[in-house]
């Protein structure tokens, strides 16, 4: 009885489980499909595997500059990372640590912010970068990260923070140790896993953040993953999907990277976050 | 015991130190987040297209949107889109995560696989391999054709393709699921135990014992996916880019074009500040009546 309990447990996860990850097969093994036969074969596994459309993609006779725009997302990706790191550490570090009036009354603001719409921002945000002639570039997508836009980050480091022993604090300072070497000796190495956090979440969202890079971005030789694929998907007509989905794929593999590696992190990250 | 960093004894020089910490925080805060809330009720009573100076025109952009169908249609959908997507995801959140939460061999995977929607559903590649399995004659059509079902045109049918959006957005349940499974690994065994001997049944144990002491989780994934989720934008963008004939055409959709496509800069304003207060309604009636229903400290 208990074996047959476990048994069907087993059935039904397979099938969800597959369920789950048939879209993204799906698109992968296509993308190793000849052209014609990506609908009109309906077996899942390619009958012939052809690599064309990888090839074409990054060599860009795909029609667009796939290598470029993936350079452009990861390094705007990285440098969100960084910046999200730099100010959601030390903003944490203030909550978390230190003394000072209107810490309350600012802590609340920034949990607030948390919960605003990207929308009711975006449109000063934007006219504020446009007169600065700062659209068509990098900088505003960038620069908010340095100055601790990422309220979730900073939550996350004040709880963090707030879990690691005193009494540390303590010993430094009579070692003669002032804030800026406590921090930056002391607590900042300590935090280690929310930093592995931080750094999963920031670049994700970045990699996958249409909507501000669509905004900023309008000259093609800056497009990003998300925006060239869209227009790519938009201009090309009904014969590139096999190179549509090379890309796609391609522009997934990142995500998965991060993700496999820091796996463990990550599980940890959201469940106690949210359970908090 | 001190609790907090005293650097020196004067509250000044404490504040001081602080402050410089906070200074990038505080810079953004103000120039990126509370300046620009407080602009955008202003470019609201404005018309302003970047060209020339705003120009202000009172309520007029908020009356024009009240007769605006556009407006209507989006509202239409997008409050279609939470109130189906929203309980859905969490309702099989919750059911699924009741059944991986046990001891299963390669109980990890299952859950990886499960969490991959959710991990990679934000991507504009996703979106376009959830377009392409829905197109006519996909995998989609072909499956149903296995079974003798002849599929409707997904994505060109007004019916169906606010429902190939909600689809995908219910297929990353993933990430409530793990937060859920997180609550659940907390729950006392000793409470199931005692109620079986008791003699209650499954379902007894999951509505009686695991429900309610979910209920703050199940409450902050409510809120969080609402809010998100009347921001929906990537997948509708990519896969149907608000049609076919408007019936996917979401609210940020609709303010993305006014604004950055029209450039009409006071009227997506003025529908931002409608968006923020819709969701600032929603969230403050979740927070009002989950006294009701929500229990901490159960046990």
């Amino acid at each position: 009885m208990k074996f047959h309990r476990t048994l069907v447990r087993h059935v039904v996860l397979i099938i969800v489980s597959f369920l789950m990850v048939y879209p993204v097969l799906w698109m992968f093994f296509a993308s190793f499909k000849p052209e014609d036969q990506i609908f009109a074969n309906p077996n899942l596994l390619p009958a012939h595997w052809t690599v064309s459309h990888y090839t074409e993609s990054i060599s860009g006779k795909a029609g667009i500059n796939f290598g470029p725009m993936f350079l452009h997302s990861l390094e705007i990706a990285l440098l969100v990372v960084v910046g999200s790191i730099f100010s959601g550490s030390i903003t944490g570090f203030a909550f978390a640590r230190m003394e000072f009036t209107a810490r309350k009354f600012l802590f609340g603001f920034m949990l607030g912010t948390m919960m605003l719409p990207a929308q009711i921002v975006i449109i000063p945000q934007y006219i504020i970068f446009h007169r600065l002639s700062l659209v068509n570039t990098f900088v505003p997508l960038i620069l908010p990260s340095f100055l601790g836009t990422g309220s979730f980050f900073i939550y996350l480091m004040v709880q963090f923070i707030r879990g690691i022993p005193k009494d540390l604090d303590e010993a430094a300072s009579i070692d003669g140790c002032g804030p800026f070497r406590l921090f930056l000796h002391v607590i900042f190495p300590l935090t280690f896993p929310a930093i592995i956090t931080i750094s999963i979440f920031a670049f994700y969202w970045t990699w996958n953040d249409l909507f501000s890079q669509a905004i900023y971005l309008t000259n093609p030789n800056l497009f990003t993953v998300p925006i060239g694929l869209s227009s790519f998907l938009d201009n090309m007509g009904n014969s590139m999907w096999g190179d549509l989905f090379a890309m796609s794929i391609i522009s997934l593999i990142p995500v998965l990277v991060v993700f496999v590696i820091f796996q463990r992190y990550l599980v940890e990250g959201i469940a106690t976050q949210g359970l908090k | 015991m001190r609790t907090t960093l005293n650097v020196t004894s004067s509250p000044g020089k404490r504040d001081n130190v602080a402050y410089v910490f906070l200074l990038p925080w505080l810079i953004g805060f103000v120039t990126l987040t509370l300046g620009p809330v407080l602009a955008s009720f202003y470019f609201s009573l404005t018309n302003y297209d970047l060209l020339s100076a705003p120009r202000f025109i009172g309520v007029a952009n908020f009356t024009n949107i009240f007769s605006d169908p556009y407006f209507w249609t989006s509202l239409k959908v997008t409050l279609t889109y939470v109130a189906i997507s929203v309980p859905l995801r969490l309702i099989v959140a919750l059911l699924v995560a009741a059944l991986v939460n046990k001891p299963i061999r390669g109980m990890s995977i299952y859950r990886a696989l499960i969490y991959l929607p959710s991990l990679l559903g934000g991507s504009v590649g996703t979106a376009i391999g959830w377009q392409a399995l829905f197109s006519q004659n996909g995998p989609i059509d072909q499956a149903l054709g296995l079974v003798g079902i002849r599929g409707p045109i997904w994505l060109g049918n007004p019916n169906t393709a606010l429902l190939v959006i909600i689809l995908m957005t219910v297929w990353q349940f993933g990430s409530e699921m793990v937060v859920f499974m997180a609550g659940m690994k907390q729950i006392p065994v000793h409470l199931y135990e005692a109620s079986v001997i008791d003699g209650a049944g499954l379902w007894t144990r999951f509505t009686k014992i695991t429900l309610p002491i979910l209920t703050p989780i199940i409450f902050f994934n409510l809120v969080m996916g609402t809010i998100n989720s009347f921001m929906v934008f990537t997948q509708v963008y990519v896969i149907t880019d608000g049609g076919p004939l408007n019936a996917t055409l979401v609210y940020v959709l609709y303010l993305y074009e006014q604004g950055f496509q029209y450039f009409h800069m006071g009227y997506a304003a003025a529908l931002a500040v409608l968006l923020f207060i819709l969701i600032a309604i929603f969230t403050g009636v979740f927070f009002l009546t989950s006294r009701w229903w929500v229990k901490y400290d159960l046990y």
